[in-house]
């Protein structure tokens, strides 16, 4: 994400950074927004199942080569866990 | 003989592509291949003026699609290399005048006669890019290290890999060293990291290429240019020679990290 606060910031990094999201949005015609009601939508399937801390939940857009891949990291609470045998 | 078809195209305008075109075309004829450049900006046409070929055109592309002229009276050859040709586009018509499978047969009747056919795409994503892309066997886009050349190139290397005609290799124009080496320009590394495609070259911001396009004189003519000697390692390139990364900067360190990243031998 953009550290806007940083006075020293070099130009180019700026570039680079919001290239990267622009380029996401324009491969997948995905906005921000969109991407967020996903992830909404998605953890309240999820929470119907197994317990998740909706903080930890991290999804992102992220590329390989030019393909562009959705991934999701969801940790399930722990003290719901079934104990094996 | 059996031609190559090599399509120059970028989305944004003005990011030189007429320049790279003239430029590979006359590389091209220097290492002895018979060439034929095709201008596929309909109504908008330039090539020949940065070949220098403007004062000789009798018939153009529209003519030889609507069958006005024999493809080989609308090729103008050029006077430095025997082995040149230019075919201008016409400039009182739109690009509707031709169409993807026009340039098709216009390629396959030159692909017998010549080494490599080189065809200018005009900017913009509509007829006119598709009418230059429908015949290429290589596609090559070139893009400037800014913001809104970067985002363009990404979609025309898209719109390519949806048409089946991909993978398209990048042309880096317009590297200003100084600026890269300060942090404001983004470097050659971070187009191709963005853009995640093959890179085929890097060419500096030279402003020789401002005084060679006033005369109508491409810089890979010049013997001693800097600039054109990266067009004609592209030229190189195209051929499936592998030449090493030019350093753009008689310091050079950003470029030789180049030439380590894509492994195109030599440092």
């Amino acid at each position: 994400m953009a550290a806007w606060g940083k006075s020293n910031r070099q130009s180019a990094d700026e570039a680079k950074e919001r290239l990267k999201l622009v380029l996401i949005h324009d491969r997948t015609d995905l906005s921000q927004d969109e991407l967020s009601t996903m992830k909404n939508e998605l953890l309240a399937v999820i929470s119907r199942h197994v317990e998740i801390d909706p903080e930890l939940v991290k999804i992102s857009m992220s590329h390989d080569g030019r393909e562009q891949k959705l991934t999701a990291d969801i940790p399930l609470k722990t003290s719901h866990r079934r104990k094996i045998g | 003989m059996a031609a190559t078809v090599v399509t120059i195209t970028s989305g944004k305008g003005g990011v030189g592509k007429t320049t790279t075109t003239a430029n590979l075309a006359v590389a091209l004829a220097e290492d002895g291949f018979k060439v034929v450049c095709i201008d596929g900006d309909i109504g908008l046409r330039n090539l020949d003026v940065v070949l220098g070929l403007e004062n000789r055109i009798v018939y153009d592309l529209v003519d030889i699609v609507e069958n006005r002229c024999r493809i080989r009276q609308a090729m103008i050859r050029d006077k430095r290399l025997e082995e040149l040709y230019l075919i201008p586009a016409a400039q009182t018509r739109d690009k509707s005048a031709v169409s993807p499978s026009d340039m098709i047969r216009v390629c396959d009747e030159l692909r017998n006669e010549v080494d490599y056919i080189i065809i200018d795409s005009p900017a913009g994503i509509e007829r006119g890019f598709r009418n230059t892309i429908a015949p290429a066997d290589v596609i090559l886009v070139v893009t400037n290290p800014e913001v809104s050349a970067v985002r363009d190139a990404d979609r025309i290397i898209g719109l390519v890999e949806a048409e089946e005609k991909g993978p398209a290799k990048l042309i880096i124009n317009r590297v200003n060293p100084g600026l890269t080496k300060r942090g404001d320009m983004l470097t050659p590394e971070d187009v191709v990291e963005l853009l995640a495609i093959e890179l085929i070259g890097v060419i500096p911001d030279d402003e020789n290429v401002v005084i060679s396009t006033n005369r109508g004189q491409p810089v890979a003519l010049d013997p001693k240019s800097k600039t054109g000697q990266a067009f004609k390692n592209i030229a190189k390139r195209i051929q499936g020679q592998t030449v090493p990364f030019l350093q753009l900067d008689d310091k050079g360190d950003f470029l030789s990290r180049m030439a380590g990243l894509f492994k195109q031998g030599g440092d």
